[in-house]
């Protein structure tokens, strides 16, 4: 994909710039990105990625609202915030990427399923119960997208079992219902933003 | 006795719980008092804030509300998983700098009769506390079985010394924390240069190739350094390089055995603590063999000439070689790693 001139003036390219910048925790300061290319340079992962973080925040600014939803960028993102340490603007770059993903996640723009599914059960399992439960969430998440990984999974799953590392049960804190209360309420604003 | 309030984190109660066995125990020989949150969450890791923003910051700071509630005298929330430790970082830092995150957050909260107010509660990792608290002095004088003999590679992996919400770390990028810390418990550090590259996190879950490529450059380069093992802050780090051990050789074929274990499982073992109760034996690959080396004397190890390690690009033609420096271990190690 090439990104040819962006223009951050236009009204309407504006608004994705604004949106994306809303729904990032914190400030942003994603407008102040000047396409230096320290995060591409700086990222472990970039070389999976679609777009590097600058040409994604150039196709933001430019308000290809659906080619950025649709990039693996945001989903190929590690979270090692060494782009985020070494940004001369100070672009919260891994925030942006978790709201990018949040916003793909709303209007199912992602094309590989399989980050977006794992994430979504680990949510519910923490929703359900307050806690991860790795046993459950590896189970479910290798028999619909790893099959293929299964054989070798199984043997390593029995040894972390055997070294008492693996929980056959998830754990449940006695506050769910005050839990749920929160989350809802919370899913409420977040719907209505 | 200094009290701090837990937040010992998913991880650390079932695949980390190493490190929970260890660090119980060295808190304790060190008089650090760590009381457990009553009832608290998950942190969300890093998939929730991934999927909604206002919920994931409310299941966050009910943590930060109960450890507030249930404080006596100001005590900050440690927390020894760097995930769960940066995002209980993050909270304060965002829910101060998005007035709208914040009234999203403390609604959410009031519907379950909880209230927090972004910066009240100080939010620490483990390892920050036994630096600056306890201190390397204090360490020292609890060493009874120093590991003389143990050449370890630091690992702390990304999200203790990075984004650093809270500006505790003068290096983000190479902090040598970790380094002195292990050293002051007699042990060989080597100088490792990966020692806050990523190990890919919940890539081995989501895209492995990319994940075990990651993992296979952390354990490479310990291995070039000639380290028994890795020793690391972080339960999702030490799974990755731990338990994915397996799947990385079948995939690159190659043999990598290097286990790697938590600081507080070390720090057990020099404090005259018995092994097993540190939870050695509990990783896949095992380090107990490494561990042996404990007390014996230190084999003149011979450490590769020089840090930067030339990559011959497959498809290029063969360039001419500057001339060995005497130990001929410069182009030997170069055509065995790379294949």
């Amino acid at each position: 994909m090439v990104v040819t001139e962006s223009s951050p003036q236009a009204g309407s390219n504006q608004s994705f710039l604004e949106e994306v910048s809303a729904r990032t925790a914190g400030v942003s300061r994603l407008e102040m990105c000047i396409q230096c290319g320290t995060c591409g340079g700086s990222c472990p992962s970039a070389d999976a990625m679609d777009h590097t973080p600058r040409m994604l925040f150039a196709m933001i600014r430019a308000g290809m609202e659906e080619q950025a939803l649709r990039s693996n960028t945001p989903w190929m993102c590690v979270s090692c915030y060494h782009c985020v340490v070494r940004c001369p603007q100070g672009v919260h770059i891994a925030d942006v990427m978790y709201a990018l993903k949040c916003m793909a996640e709303q209007s199912h723009s992602y094309r590989d399923k399989t980050p977006p599914h794992f994430a979504g059960v680990f949510v519910s399992q923490v929703e359900r119960y307050g806690r991860s439960w790795e046993m459950g969430l590896t189970a479910r998440h290798y028999m619909r997208h790893f099959v293929t990984r299964l054989p070798r999974m199984a043997p390593m799953g029995l040894k972390m079992f055997r070294r008492g590392r693996i929980a056959l049960l998830p754990h449940r804190i006695k506050g769910t219902d005050q839990l749920h209360a929160i989350l809802d309420t919370a899913k409420e604003l977040e719907r209505a933003r | 006795m200094s009290r701090y309030m837990y937040y010992p984190g998913c991880s650390t109660e079932r695949s980390g719980r190493a490190y929970r066995e260890s660090l119980s125990a060295v808190c304790d020989r060190l008089g650090v008092n760590l009381v457990e949150i009553e009832d608290w969450n998950c942190c969300g890791a890093t998939e929730y804030v991934g999927v909604s923003l206002s919920p994931a910051y409310a299941l966050i700071a009910r943590n930060l509300a109960l450890a507030e509630a249930a404080r006596e005298n100001g005590e900050p929330v440690v927390a020894s998983c760097s995930a769960c430790y940066l995002n209980l970082a993050k909270a304060n830092q965002y829910m101060r700098e998005s007035p709208q995150l914040n009234a999203h957050v403390n609604t959410a909260l009031a519907a379950g009769g909880l209230h927090y107010d972004p910066g009240t509660v100080e939010v620490r990792h483990l390892l920050e506390v036994v630096m600056h608290d306890v201190g390397l002095d204090a360490v020292r004088e609890h060493v009874v079985k120093p590991l003389q003999g143990l050449r370890v590679a630091p690992y702390l992996g990304c999200m203790l010394p990075r984004p650093d919400p809270d500006h505790r770390w003068k290096n983000h990028e190479r902090p040598d924390d970790l380094d002195r810390l292990l050293a002051s418990l007699g042990a060989e550090v080597v100088d490792y240069p990966l020692k806050t590259e990523c190990c890919g996190g919940h890539m081995t879950q989501i895209a492995p190739k990319v994940g075990l490529e990651l993992i296979k450059r952390l354990i490479d380069e310990a291995e070039r350094q000639q380290a028994d093992m890795m020793v690391t802050v972080c339960p999702m780090c030490q799974i990755n390089i731990d338990a994915y051990q397996g799947e990385l050789n079948a995939r690159f074929h190659t043999k990598h055995r290097m286990p790697i274990v938590f600081f507080t499982q070390l720090m057990g073992v020099a404090f005259g603590f018995d092994a097993k109760a540190m939870g050695f034996g509990r990783e896949l690959t095992d380090a107990r063999a490494a561990l042996r080396k404990v007390g014996t004397a230190p084999e003149p190890a011979p450490v590769p000439a020089g840090g930067h390690r030339p990559r011959p690009d497959k498809r290029a033609l063969p360039m001419p070689r500057p001339l060995d420096d005497g130990n001929g271990s410069a182009s030997g190690a170069t055509s065995e790693v790379v294949r």
